[in-house]
């Protein structure tokens, strides 16, 4: 079928017109789209469909979580109640804070304000790095209170806790036992969302001495923007880890 | 589908559009999310009995739906990829559902 507008603008806007397309030929822009927006947005497109397979292998964990605590959740209650919650809120807003600053940068580049965005790159690598700081504190912790599964795992916290301080209910020796299948799920769920977040950091570095060099100044946004996209999503892991690993029951009995 | 040349997305223009987010927006979103903190902690000392899990989570997925649309810029993308998110987590639910009917139904009659 005849296109309406094929036969009515025989070329298209930009033959027709060609004074008002005076095309800079950046080198970032690859010949085989046919604009930048088709760049940008398969860009976009691609790092989605990576984010995907992310959110599949989060989702594991998450579901993995969501049948044990089901399944021995005296032992999930007693367990969570030992992290510590000012320092989980703590972290929370210091995440959130990187995610701010990242946004701010996708936003300096946008605007081609070189030294804002390095600024606000380094500012997400701070808030980054406190994050992983307040996370090496909470695991030595648990690893002075043996809460790390296997071999030296010691349950006598909630076997007795009374002796320890502590208002939790006793737990039968079986149950306490299946504390390890929290802090093994804590583990690797806070473990993997930190090494996210090592990788994260590590790719800021190389994007902030990029970014110095003035190279995503020039209207070349697409890695800062793609590496906010990973950045945010990390924030979205944790904003969900949060409330799952540290908030659950924690109302007065 | 136009069969014809059309760089300059005359007849399709709707992935042209490009939208910078403002820092003020940027500013509302991140208090947004740190009173849905503040939020989450105090509902989770608040005895709500069943409803504790489902208020901590309604909360989360607030947080997290907030992070998407303004923080990566979901909301001003165009629809291709507002239909990649979307399938994407549909898809998860789906997984999810999946696998907790298999769990479900494995003991079925033998609950306490």
């Amino acid at each position: 079928m005849d296109n309406a507008i094929v036969a009515t603008h025989p070329h298209t806007h930009e033959t027709a017109v060609p004074a008002e397309h005076e095309h800079v030929a950046l080198p970032q822009h690859r010949h085989h789209f046919e604009t930048q927006e088709q760049q940008r947005e398969a860009g976009t497109f691609g790092m989605w469909l990576f984010l995907l397979t992310e959110i599949m292998f989060f989702g594991g964990l998450f579901f993995a979580y969501l049948l044990y605590r089901n399944w021995y959740n005296p032992a999930f209650v007693a367990a969570s109640n030992q992290l510590s919650i000012p320092l989980g809120t703590a972290n929370t807003a210091i995440l959130i804070s990187s995610g701010f600053f990242m946004a701010l940068g996708v936003w300096a580049a946008e605007v081609k304000k070189k030294n804002l965005l390095v600024l606000f790159l380094v500012l997400t690598t701070v808030f980054g790095l406190a994050f992983l700081g307040v996370k090496y504190f909470e695991y030595k912790e648990k690893w002075e209170l043996h809460h790390i599964p296997g071999a030296s795992f010691d349950v006598s916290q909630f076997i007795n806790p009374h002796a320890y301080g502590l208002k939790e209910e006793p737990l039968a020796p079986d149950m306490a036992q299946k504390t390890q299948v929290f802090f093994f799920l804590y583990f690797a769920m806070t473990g993997m969302h930190a090494l996210h977040m090592i990788i994260g950091i590590g790719l800021l570095f190389w994007l902030t001495w990029r970014a110095n060099r003035g190279e995503f100044s020039a209207g070349y946004v697409a890695p800062i923007e793609n590496f906010g996209l990973y950045w945010h999503f990390v924030d979205i892991v944790w904003i969900f880890l949060f409330p799952l690993l540290y908030l659950i029951n924690r109302h007065p009995v | 589908m136009s069969e014809f040349h059309d760089p300059s997305n005359v007849v399709n223009p709707e992935h042209a559009d490009h939208h910078i987010v403002t820092p003020a927006v940027y500013g509302i979103v991140f208090a947004t999310l740190l009173v849905f903190t503040g939020i989450t902690v105090a509902a989770a000392f608040k005895n709500l009995g069943i409803l504790n899990p489902i208020v901590a989570l309604a909360i989360a997925c607030t947080k997290g739906v907030i992070v998407i649309l303004f923080f990566m810029h979901v909301k001003y993308q165009s629809k291709l990829v507002k239909l990649t998110v979307t399938a994407g987590f549909f898809t998860f639910l789906v997984l999810i559902t999946m696998t907790l009917t298999d769990y479900i139904s494995r003991a079925w009659g033998l609950w306490s």
